[in-house]
């Protein structure tokens, strides 16, 4: 198999004396899409904080394609390449949709204040470059649109998906989606499901999703991690995890 | 050029549009006007310092409406611009004759100097989330108050001389630059209106390039959600000084254009009650709204000033006004009302 773009090693994180996460491991590799499951509670959410690094892990180490992440501040974890979702939806609400977009482009579109003051060349040419990627991503998620309205007044599935490609501006190797799908009806899951897989091979990038719609876990992950009270439970394709006795009963009981 | 142009009457932006219209026409009736028919002095002296108080409003706009931190500082900005171009306008006055040049080097200076201090003190606080910077511009604005008030700067033929304590300043045919709680006496009034407007069209060229580019977007991104701004990359206390910085420069430049329009000028003028009046001028006209600042701190500046014949009752007016408006403008029915009325504009416009 390729390389392994993300690799997580004994990975653990204490608050006080409860212990939320503890001695994970994990790898994601080269143009994947991995599904990290569990029942409410398990630490699925956690795991994303410590990858982008919104806590701090108490050890273990996080390495995105060989270089260790777990030291670094959540600005910099995006900027080595990994982007992530919210499971409560964080948009910049009183701005526009495409400026949503825009904002995830700033660092790879260097001009300095006074290139913005002053209207430079390099300015406009940075910005023009910076609305037609913007553009090009709002197509691909149905957004094109809505792209002038604040981002508050989306309808839900709408600000989602808008998530989805603010994560992708940022041009990274790595994406975690928290319940991509939450909230929405089975068709606009389809959408959505087809929309990851489209996303995945054009930007050639690996996918970690955390989702309680099994269907779409099924359906798209191809490997899949299920996690409970903060430690691996199982790990496998989806055949095996749904065959799994351990992951049955973790989910409905004994 | 070209970008320029666009950028001042490009369609995209119609705020921007408007701003730069209505400060220009303003500025073209009111000299007419001025040519035209004798106006009454009291008008007249009430065109430097609205300018002021409308760059002054814009800046803080900035920080409060588009970067979503509290200042209650910015009369101490104004002040640091204020006595910095006084003192650079006495000092330059035999080497630079010309009015024009040297109100431009004053200014100038003032916005350096206030934009320094702005960094000064935005660094180690917008390094903390929360309302830090409120609590630590509050405190700023009555330093530097206290401390222009005990400063005593003079030059003679044997260079500048200054004191901190009493007016230990004993100069040999010499010029008192500040004087204590005197303030500044005796400058040369080298401000007027037109300049006072084309600062305001580069206040306001600034701000719109400003938030029309990256730099505002990330300004903005930080306001509405600090956590998502971080995990795309936006370095959020970078962001925040960068607007805290040019906010206070800006300050520091309407400080700079007040000074030069008076002979005297005292620092108790820019004390917390300033500072709180241009936080009322943003509110009134809206937190990120450019051309509601410009209306509602021109409209509160020269309020006071007309009703002043009415003595007494002038800022029991004052107050009523500020409380129905602001009551007016938070009703979702007049909203609605006045959404109706510019969509039925919008619709024969279109016709």
């Amino acid at each position: 198999m390729a390389n392994p773009v993300l690799e997580v090693k004994n990975l653990g994180i204490d608050f006080g004396g409860l212990t939320a996460v503890n001695n994970l491991n994990m790898e994601v590799y080269e143009g994947e899409i991995v599904g990290l499951i569990g029942p409410n509670g398990a630490g699925k959410t956690t795991v994303f904080n410590l990858l982008t690094k919104v806590y701090d892990p108490s050890r273990g180490s996080i390495l995105l394609d060989g270089k260790d992440i777990a030291r670094m501040t959540t600005v910099d974890v995006n900027k080595a390449g990994i982007a992530r979702t919210f499971q409560n939806i964080r948009l910049f609400g009183k701005i526009s949709v495409i400026d949503n977009v825009k904002t995830g482009m700033n660092n790879h579109h260097a001009y300095s204040v006074a290139d913005a003051i002053f209207h430079t060349k390099k300015r406009n040419e940075s910005e023009k470059r910076i609305t037609e990627k913007a553009e090009e991503l709002l197509k691909i998620f149905n957004l094109y649109d809505s792209r002038d309205i604040e981002a508050d007044s989306l309808p839900y599935g709408a600000q989602r998906r808008l998530e989805i490609a603010r994560a992708l501006a940022t041009e990274p190797k790595l994406l975690l989606l928290d319940e991509p799908a939450a909230g929405m009806n089975p068709q606009e899951t389809d959408e959505l499901m087809n929309t990851i897989r489209f996303v995945r091979d054009k930007f050639a990038i690996s996918i970690l999703l955390i989702e309680h719609d099994m269907s779409l876990v099924m359906n798209i992950c191809e490997r899949i991690y299920v996690l409970n009270y903060g430690t691996l439970l199982a790990k496998g394709s989806p055949d095996e995890i749904k065959n799994n006795e351990k992951v049955i009963k973790a989910y409905l009981g004994d | 050029m070209k970008g320029i142009m666009n950028t001042l009457f490009g369609k995209k932006n119609r705020s921007r549009t408007i701003s730069f219209s209505l400060v220009i026409l303003v500025y073209i009736v009111i000299e007419i006007l001025m040519h035209a028919i004798r106006m009454p002095r009291l008008f007249t002296s009430l065109l430097v310092p609205v300018c002021c108080y409308i760059i002054v409003a814009l800046a803080l706009n900035l920080v409060v409406g588009f970067s979503g931190e509290l200042s209650l500082g910015h009369a101490g900005f104004m002040a640091i611009g204020a006595f910095t171009a006084v003192a650079v306008s006495g000092l330059s006055a035999s080497a630079v004759p010309n009015g024009m040049l040297r109100l431009f080097l004053s200014v100038v200076a003032g916005c350096i100097v206030s934009g320094l201090f702005g960094l000064l003190i935005s660094v180690p606080v917008l390094k903390l989330s929360g309302d830090y910077l409120a609590i630590v511009t509050l405190a700023f604005g009555q330093i530097i108050k206290s401390l222009i008030n005990n400063m005593f700067l003079g030059f003679d033929k044997n260079g500048l001389h200054f004191s901190f304590v009493t007016n230990e300043v004993s100069l040999e045919n010499g010029k008192m630059l500040l004087s204590g709680p005197m303030g500044a006496t005796d400058t040369a009034k080298i401000s007027n209106f037109t300049t006072g407007i084309i600062l305001i069209l580069i206040t306001l060229f600034i701000i719109y390039s400003l938030i029309n580019s990256k730099y505002g977007r990330t300004i903005m991104a930080a306001r509405d959600n600090r956590i998502a701004a971080e995990s795309i990359g936006v370095d959020i206390s970078r962001t925040k000084t960068l607007a805290f910085v040019i906010s206070a420069a800006l300050a520091g430049m309407a400080g700079a254009l007040y000074a030069l329009n008076y002979s005297t000028l005292q620092p108790s003028k820019f004390d917390f009650n300033t500072s709180i009046l241009i936080l009322v001028y943003v509110v009134f006209g809206g937190l990120g709204n450019i051309n509601g600042t410009i209306i509602s701190t021109t409209l509160l500046y020269v309020l006071p000033e007309m009703l002043r014949s009415l003595q007494d009752y002038r800022m029991l007016i004052y107050a009523v006004v500020l409380i129905v408006v602001m009551q007016l403008t938070n009703s979702s029915r007049i909203r609605r009302f006045a959404d109706r009325i510019t969509d039925l504009f919008r619709k024969k416009g279109e016709e």
